[in-house]
């Protein structure tokens, strides 16, 4: 049996569109409707008209277009791409959850506020931190906030410290973020075992060092075991420790970040508390601190007042940067985070963190036996989550590059890895299979490495062309930027 | 062990012995005995069944809309979402996809982002609109970054009436790059722009003037050509932030000189949630000089490489983080997809009929209201004198405090405006009133009775 995905010709609902079709979803009961002074007036919207049920089909097609982990395997490397669970969506889906408004009363909303006050209190105790701020909505939304916490910080003390270090192997958003915050960035090189350089990171940190962003286990995978020693340097010279959560999935449970000596902590809840990820987003990417940097939080805080049994917002905080979103982050995916990690409890995390390792390393022992693959850094020593494999060997022999090897692992029905990440690994295959695959699925993941490896000695032509069994075969996404077409508007008027 | 989240769990054993060892602990042996955690703090699993019995315990004691009317907006707001729109938002093929790097295998995504972008662009009348940032705040915040980078300035205007929230994450956003933020003075019986002071704080270093429409009180700006060519003759860059909704009445920024225009999308077709999931719309002229410029995610239109084939896939990504790192033009990665296709089937649903009869029913509550409200002795309404869409500002002025006259709503089981005597003290003992479609004519009513009641002083 292969993998064939759906494919319609589906128009856009532009081309669809009928001129004498009408939503009519409204009965309006007062009848007296406002006059516009004609300065105001909008003359005319061009939107299409559909019927209800050519919206409903048109998006079904659509989706079933698309691939998702309800679709089957997604080994997308430091995406930690696990099955969500349904009931998440059915309790974020009850009224209370959807038709509440932010500017309620908060003695209308005190359930809302005992969820987010718990939640906070669960991330806490699982990151090692003292308080957590729900507000982020994406990680890279909460390393701007880390980011700005460290220059409030500095500047409340009367430091003058303007670099963030970041090893050469982190996540893009790091040092964009850094960035974006205001800071000079200093990368430094990794070592031969793929791990921080220790002596690299001591000759960086000076006392211009605001913080070192680090993800523990790195983006290879592996475990920074250096971690004593690292936090030492950065500490000893005043400069504060952040921590990267997009690779949470491979500790959680076994070890903490604030007891490794992480000053600040950012989860990604759309990764490690299995909250769905939306074809990129609504995600949430709460920021845990330690004690030093709890006053510089983004108001409001969300308190308990035990002797009254009532949750209070606490907007009394001098100290405070004051907002890094409107509102209290995206609740709605909290509280599915939430829900997750009580259907989770301390042992399934526990379980949850063991399994995806054991299923990476798994895997990683199964695919660097191929001919082809290899993993560079540090083959022997146990990975966490996730590993990189390098498929230059097979480049070499070949000319079958780690974007052939992933485009044709399309056609098996699976989703790509994350590939030419990080950029230290020549032809990089960054795999996560996280704790949710079964066992048979692995092994159905490595017979079609196998597979590819043959087929590249077999026929490199016809794998550079791959994927087949896609929708759409595959794109010339460099044209597609020379001239970008961005809009039906922008479409009719080149079209004319 | 065994969670039923972990199939292999049962199968541990077999997959050690196939690793050569015996315990998963030796997989772990890599962390320092001195950080290794025994136990988690945390409750032990509780079963679905459970976990919902607890929620629906906790959750009881919110009120919510449906239940009692709530009659607050203020950059969020209630407007009904068609059954279907929630279907298509949980087709899992969506809901569960990562952000579509592997475009050949999402060009369902690709294809319904590049409807929303193209509905939004007739919507805001421009051409050039990204898949989505986190919410209106942070979308503004990005707005004046760019302004930046566009101009080389580093100076950003803002109306006076703004949302405070929405201020502060603007002030976030520009902290890093020092970027300084100043105020335009807006009439104070109008809401109007003060042209004259536009005039003097418009000097060689502005980036941008950004203004809102309709403002966050409610009111509209009608001397929105005048700002334009003033912001334009300064060398600036004109921004406008919408809520889209109104859009439908009323005359779109691509029609009076924006550059750019930022928004909140939650109300097409998503419900408040407590304010988040929210969508953050981000749009500019069709100018390669803004559009580099861009942060966030763009999909083009594109076509496959052995054919003609149409084909969609995201496109200027050198822009982006994972490839510029720190001179990217934004370190956005994850931001609102799917909240993005629920506004595309939404707005495709509605169609043009649709969305105008949507604003126009919500801006003829909100206009019922505000009038027979204004016909209570002791309240004034509208604070501003302008024409509103569908929000206005309710004075109280007869000695008595809003936060009483809420309080004795929320016994009538009504939730009243939000407040603003913390926020605009100017104004006095004051509220923002905000109505929609989801509010029935009985709603209306039961809300100007029982105010009346409250003003008589017999609750």
């Amino acid at each position: 049996m292969t993998y064939r995905q759906a494919k319609y010709p589906e128009p856009l609902v532009f081309e669809l569109s009928q001129s004498e079709r009408e939503g009519g979803f409204f009965n309006p009961e007062i009848e007296e409707i406002p006059e516009i002074p004609p300065k105001l007036r909008r003359e005319r919207l061009n939107l299409p008209r559909l019927s209800e049920p050519e919206v409903v089909r048109h998006y079904v097609r659509l989706s079933q277009m698309n691939f998702g982990i309800e679709s089957g395997l997604y080994p997308l490397g430091s995406c930690t791409m696990k099955y969500n669970p349904r009931a998440c969506e059915d309790f974020s889906a009850l009224p209370q959850v959807r038709d509440i408004h932010p500017l309620q009363d908060a003695s209308t909303v005190q359930g809302a506020l005992e969820i987010l006050y718990r939640l906070e209190r669960m991330l806490a105790e699982i990151g090692g931190v003292k308080r957590v701020c729900l507000q982020p909505a994406a990680g890279a939304h909460g390393e701007l906030l880390g980011m700005l916490l460290v220059r409030a910080y500095f500047k409340d003390i009367g430091e003058n410290r303007t670099e963030v270090v970041i090893p050469d192997s982190a996540h893009g958003t790091n040092f964009a973020s850094a960035a974006m915050a205001g800071f000079r960035v200093v990368v430094i090189p990794s070592n031969s075992t793929g791990r921080v350089d220790v002596e690299a990171l001591r000759a960086a940190v000076s006392d211009r060092t605001a913080a070192f962003m680090l993800t523990n286990p790195n983006t290879l995978g592996l475990f920074e075991h250096e971690i004593k020693e690292i936090a030492s340097i950065l500490h000893d010279a005043g400069a504060l420790l952040y921590y990267d959560g997009a690779n949470l999935n491979g500790i959680m449970g076994k070890t903490r970040p604030g007891d490794m000596g992480f000053d600040i902590v950012h989860f990604n809840l759309h990764k490690t508390f299995s909250t769905p990820h939306g074809g990129g987003g609504p995600g949430a990417g709460p920021v845990g601190v330690s004690e030093k940097l709890e006053p510089y939080l983004p108001v409001p805080i969300i308190q308990y007042d035990e002797d009254k049994d009532k949750y209070w917002l606490d907007y009394n905080r001098p100290k405070s940067i004051g907002k890094i979103r409107s509102f209290f982050g995206n609740f709605a995916v909290l509280v599915k985070a939430y829900a997750y990690l009580l259907m989770m409890g301390a042992s399934g995390l526990k379980e949850a963190t063991e399994v995806a390792v054991l299923n990476a390393n798994y895997l990683k022992e199964k695919l660097r036996r191929i001919p082809g693959f290899e993993v560079r850094y540090d083959p022997e020593a146990p990975c966490k989550h996730e590993f990189v494999l390098s498929a230059e060997p097979l480049k070499r022999e070949t000319g079958v590059t780690a974007r052939d090897v992933a485009k044709r692992l399309l056609d098996f029905g699976f989703h790509a890895p994350t590939y030419y990440f990080p950029p230290i690994v020549p032809e990089a295959l960054m795999i996560e299979p996280t704790e949710t695959e079964p066992k048979e699925e692995l092994d159905r993941f490595v017979d079609a490495m196998k597979q590819i490896a043959e087929e590249a000695r077999r026929d490199p032509e016809t794998l550079k062309r791959a994927p087949f069994s896609t929708s759409v075969s595959r794109i010339d996404e460099v044209r597609a930027s020379r001239r970008p077409i961005l809009s039906w508007k922008q479409f009719v008027r080149l079209r004319k | 062990m065994g969670h039923r989240f972990v199939p292999n769990s049962f199968l541990l054993k077999e997959m050690l012995k196939e690793l050569g060892i015996d315990s998963v602990d030796e997989l772990f042996r890599d962390i320092p005995p001195e950080f290794r955690t025994d136990r988690l703090n945390l409750s032990p699993p509780l079963s679905e069944q459970e976990t919902l019995w607890h929620l629906r315990r906790v959750l009881s004691k919110n009120r919510y809309q449906g239940e009692i009317p709530i009659f607050l907006g203020g950059g969020c707001w209630f407007h009904y979402v068609p059954a279907h729109v929630k279907y298509i938002t949980q087709r899992g093929e969506f809901l569960t996809a990562y952000t579509p790097y592997q475009s050949e295998a999402s060009q369902g995504l690709l294809q319904a982002l590049f409807e929303y972008q193209s509905l939004v662009a007739e919507l805001i009348g421009l051409e050039v609109v990204n898949a989505s940032m986190y919410d209106w705040a942070t979308a503004l915040g990005e707005a004046a970054l760019m302004s930046c980078r566009v101009t080389g300035r580093r100076r950003f205007l803002v109306p006076h009436f703004i949302s405070p929230e929405r201020r502060s994450v603007l002030q976030n956003y520009c902290e890093g790059i020092g970027m300084r933020v100043d105020e335009i003075n807006q009439d104070p019986n109008s809401g109007q722009i003060d042209l004259d002071h536009l005039r003097n704080v418009l000097s060689e270093d502005v980036a941008g003037v950004y203004i809102e429409n309709p403002s966050y009180l409610g009111f509209l700006e009608e001397q929105v050509d005048e700002i334009s060519d003033l912001t334009h003759r300064a060398g600036a860059l004109f921004i406008v932030g919408v809520n889209p909704i109104s859009l439908a009445l009323f005359k779109p920024p691509g029609e009076y000189g924006a550059d750019m225009v930022v928004g909140e999308g939650q109300p097409l077709g998503q419900s408040p949630s407590f304010g988040g999931p929210s969508l953050g719309i981000f749009a500019c002229r069709n100018d390669m000089k803004l559009v580099r410029q861009m942060p966030g995610r763009l999909i083009g239109m594109a076509s496959t490489l052995d054919g003609d084939e149409r084909a969609f896939c995201m496109v200027l990504q050198t822009r982006e983080q994972h490839i510029r790192r720190e001179r990217a033009t934004s370190n956005v990665c994850s931001n609102e997809a799917l909240c993005a296709i629920a506004a595309a089937a939404y707005l495709a649903s509605m169609g043009p009929e649709g969305l105008k009869t949507v604003a126009s029913i919500s801006m003829a509550n909100a206009h019922y209201l505000m009038k027979r409200l204004a016909e209570i002795e002791g309240l004034d309404a509208p604070a501003f004198h302008a024409f509103h869409f569908n929000e206005f500002v309710l004075r109280r002025v007869d000695g008595g405090t809003m936060r009483d006259f809420n309080q004795k709503l929320l016994q009538e089981n009504i939730h009243g405006g939000h407040i603003l005597v913390s926020e605009f003290p100017e104004l006095g003992e004051s509220e923002l009133i905000c109505s929609t479609e989801v509010h029935s004519k009985r709603d209306l009513d039961r809300f100007v009775e029982a105010a009346g009641k409250i003003m008589e002083g017999k609750k």
